[in-house]
């Protein structure tokens, strides 16, 4: 198992006002797999990724990556392991630097020195040739800079890859390029993947495995393959596919809200 | 003025805005009849579709300029009228609703008074027949206890009750016009689903004509009578939207090739090689 | 020749704008460029970089371009009116006023670079520690920043001065320690709109410590609204300074220091007006000039303008 978590709970705040996000998610991934983690907005989805990456250190119950059981608090090396890419390209790149720097940072963070090979290689690897190396990111279309935050967070050579929304925020035709390459760095490297996205055809399109969230608690586990024979056994499950077939005014009218 | 006449023509349309290097136009010759249907304008970013819609209301933020052949809504020229005439245009006969209703609601004012105040503006009816007509509109874009909703302030509703509070504050003037942006790109598929049923409802109810913009293929060929596909500030294809899928334009099809799809097996997605012809075309 | 400098010149251009830099050195270069281009278009920003341009000259070359030596009496010459051998006339030991305003630039530009040099980087510090750590660290720092505001500036200085005793380096001492709070603030607010910026949190999941990402991530993004400030405080710097002086806790006879010039010219300033009068215009030139100049650099460089 590349990624085990057990009784997942996370809970915001204090007292009366405490909210709790994810309400004892167990899931695993196996390595090599990749998921979907599927969910409407509220549903704890990302807040699952968040714990896993690190991000959050306001968890209880059992995370493990790669075998290692991991704490609130991680490791420097936890990092070379895992890394994440955000849902806004226009938000996940420092407007002050430049993409080398960008990339720079995190060889020089973790030592590894060659910086001007990993450099040039890694921006081969996502499609960026070097003309864009010196760019700053008001200078790159939305989706050259989600090329940019993949190779950043390729530069160390990790394992496992979290996906948050990684192209709800671009364009349709770019979204094509960008799922075309995840697909692509995913047979090169042999990563991991975890998609967390409220599409249900980007899951259908880049996973092997999905699992759908509701209100912090996972609804349902099921195979892309069932998804696309709309072979869901959760009434949430069916509601989401009707959905997103596009509009109807009769199944607009049948919606209900699920707790 | 008949019935069948169009509620809004669009003739050679053009927004542009001064650069350093010159105007850069981000409309570049539109053109379109709208009648009482629900047409959708489907493009890209930067494609001009969100700029086509506020410049019929004339909302394009300084310094863009907007001309046009023709810009009438139902025979009056919109580019010709007054600032006074055009506020008064505004909201009463022609509606927007955006995609964020954060931005849109005041946020130290309870949303019932909002939506109280926008009948009052335009029908000088008292402040218990406004409260009366408020609650109704709040129960038309199904809010299930209007009552209790109208003393809240913008912050206290969610995302989709945000949205439905907007709607009926533009649609309680009762206009003949909605032009909405992206309406429901913020929200969740199913609350999603719900706001288009409601704006659905109250087109086919009181004969209203709309203007949906959107970046949703599949959602405006399931929602809309009509769609028109923009790039780059131009129109490149026109058609009933229930015939999408046999559009002929290079570009519509590459978008709709590009759209990932939950009954097809995992696999590279054909990419949109963008023509430079499509420019001129 | 002409045509080839022109096209020289353009070549510099275009490398300059191009957008496919090819080294560090070129993106960083385009970048001032961008910015100096846009500075360019305000004229009153141009007139106040001329200003602080021509102040920092003039202190450089002030031996070279004042007429008289500073300290030179001539009491044959006293209160004399400006004229043809004394340009801004004399003062009341009959030392040329325009020689000693040339020697008090030197005063005036000191002044201002040390304060510029230390308060708003100790208010950078505090405020990007506080604002990025928030919690305890957050309430220690900022309840230190509310307690040095809670003074009076000129009050506080006095007082610093009174225990230092006077002399222009206590001054300065003085108006350092009472000035780093604003930006302090402006700092911290600064850092709580990125803190939880994806490119923080990106930074943070490569494992970059807190100090890499103060340095490196977040005091980049607050250096802008400090430059901005600081320029716009120069002329308050240059004021309270004078302010001091002319309270005789400044700089010391026979320093030239423009606010001690005031000072010492207040008895005449009936019928020797020009003995005030001329420092007190370098002051008012010199302050215009920083406050032009903060104006137009606040246009190139918030990042809120981009």
């Amino acid at each position: 198992m590349m990624i085990d978590i057990r009784d997942l709970r996370v809970r915001f705040g204090q007292g009366a006002d405490a909210v709790t996000a994810v309400d004892g998610v167990t899931l695993s991934v196996r390595e090599g797999e990749s998921f979907g983690l599927v969910g409407e907005s509220g549903s704890g989805k990302s807040t699952v990724l968040r714990a896993v990456s690190g991000l959050n250190d306001e968890w209880t119950g059992r995370i493990a990556v790669a075998g290692t059981e991991q704490g609130p608090k991680r490791p420097k090396g936890f990092y070379k392991l895992c890394q994440m890419v955000f849902q806004d390209p226009y938000g996940s790149l420092h407007p002050r630097h430049t993409v080398d720097r960008i990339l720079a940072e995190p060889i020089a963070i973790h030592g590894l020195g060659d910086a001007d090979a990993r450099i040039v290689r890694v921006l081969r690897d996502v499609g960026l040739g070097p003309a864009f190396r010196f760019r700053y990111p008001h200078q790159l279309s939305g989706g050259q800079r989600q090329r940019v935050a993949i190779a950043r967070a390729l530069v160390l050579e990790p394992r496992v890859l979290l996906l948050d929304e990684p192209t709800s925020a671009l364009d349709v035709s770019v979204q094509a390029e960008i799922l075309n390459l995840l697909r692509r760095l995913r047979a090169e490297h042999g990563l991991t993947l975890v998609l967390v996205t409220h599409n249900l055809a980007v899951v259908a399109n880049l996973c092997d495995r999905l699992a759908v969230m509701n209100r912090g608690r996972l609804v349902e586990e099921m195979t892309v393959e069932e998804l696309r024979q709309g072979a869901a056994r959760e009434p949430y499950t069916l509601q989401l596919l009707r959905a997103s077939r596009g509009y109807d005014r009769a199944t607009a009218e049948s919606f209900r809200d699920y707790a | 003025m008949t019935d069948d006449a169009p509620l809004l023509e669009v003739a050679n349309l053009r927004v542009a805005f001064p650069t350093r290097t010159g105007m850069a136009e981000a409309v570049r010759g539109v053109s379109f009849t709208l009648g009482r249907e629900k047409l959708g304008i489907v493009g890209e970013s930067g494609s001009g579709k969100s700029m086509t819609g506020r410049s019929i209301l004339r909302l394009v933020p300084p310094p863009g300029r907007v001309a046009a052949d023709r810009l009438a809504f139902r025979g009056e020229d919109l580019l010709a009228a007054s600032p006074r005439r055009m506020r008064d245009i505004r909201g009463r006969r022609i509606a927007m609703v955006m995609q964020d209703p954060k931005y849109s609601l005041n946020p130290v004012m309870t949303v019932g008074r909002q939506i109280a105040e926008a009948y009052r503006v335009h029908s000088h009816a008292g402040a218990a027949e406004a409260k009366r007509r408020a609650l109704e509109m709040l129960a038309a874009v199904r809010i299930r206890d209007p009552e209790r909703v109208y003393e809240r302030y913008p912050h206290e509703v969610s995302g989709g009750m945000g949205q439905r509070i907007m709607i009926a504050m533009m649609l309680i003037p009762d206009p003949d016009l909605l032009i909405a942006d992206e309406p429901t790109s913020a929200l969740d598929v199913t609350v999603q689903m719900q706001v288009l049923a409601i704006l659905d409802d109250l087109c086919s109810q009181r004969g209203m004509g709309m203007i949906f913009v959107s970046h949703d293929l599949n959602l405006v060929a399931s929602f809309c009578d009509r769609i028109l596909i923009m790039y780059a500030g131009r129109v490149v294809e026109s058609c009933r939207a229930s015939e999408l899928h046999a559009a002929t334009h290079p570009y519509t099809r590459g978008l709709l090739a590009s759209l990932p799809r939950i009954d097809e097996p995992p696999g590279d997605l054909p990419v949109l090689s963008r023509d430079p012809a499509w420019l001129e075309g | 020749m002409t045509a080839r400098t022109d096209t020289q010149s353009a070549g510099w251009r275009d490398w300059l704008t191009t957008d496919t830099p090819q080294s560090r050195a070129q993106a960083r270069l385009g970048r001032a460029w961008a910015g100096w281009t846009a500075f360019r278009r305000n004229r009153l920003a141009i007139a106040g970089l001329l200003i602080v341009l021509a102040l920092v000259v003039v202190a450089a070359l002030a031996p070279v371009l004042a007429p008289y030596h500073p300290y030179a009496q001539d009491l044959n010459g006293r209160l004399l009116p400006p004229g043809a051998a004394h340009w801004l006339g004399t003062d009341a030991f009959g030392r040329d006023i325009l020689s000693r305003l040339i020697h008090g630039a030197r005063l005036t530009l000191m002044i201002v670079a040390l304060v510029a040099a230390t308060a708003p980087l100790a208010g950078l510090a505090i405020g990007t520690a506080a604002g990025y750590f928030g919690g305890w660290v957050d309430t220690v720092l900022m309840r230190i920043t509310d307690i040095a505001l809670a003074f009076p500036k000129l009050i506080l200085a006095l007082a610093f001065v009174a225990a230092l005793g006077p002399g222009i380096e206590n001054a300065v001492i003085a108006i350092a320690i009472t000035s780093w709070p604003p930006y302090a603030r402006i700092a911290r607010a600064e850092t709580l709109t990125v803190r939880r910026a994806d490119f923080i949190s990106a930074a943070r999941l490569q494992g970059a410590s807190s100090l890499r990402i103060i340095l490196g991530h977040v005091m980049p993004l607050c250096v802008a609204s400090l430059i901005v400030r600081t320029t716009l405080d120069m002329a308050g710097v240059i004021l309270t300074a004078a302010g001091l002086g002319f309270l005789g806790l400044g700089a010391q006879p026979p320093l030239p220091e423009w606010g001690a010039m005031i000072a010492n010219g207040r008895q005449y300033v009936l019928e020797q007006w020009w003995v005030a009068a001329m420092p007190g215009l370098a002051i008012f030139i010199v302050s215009l000039g920083f406050n032009l100049l903060g104006d137009g650099l606040r246009d190139v460089l918030d990042p809120k303008g981009d």
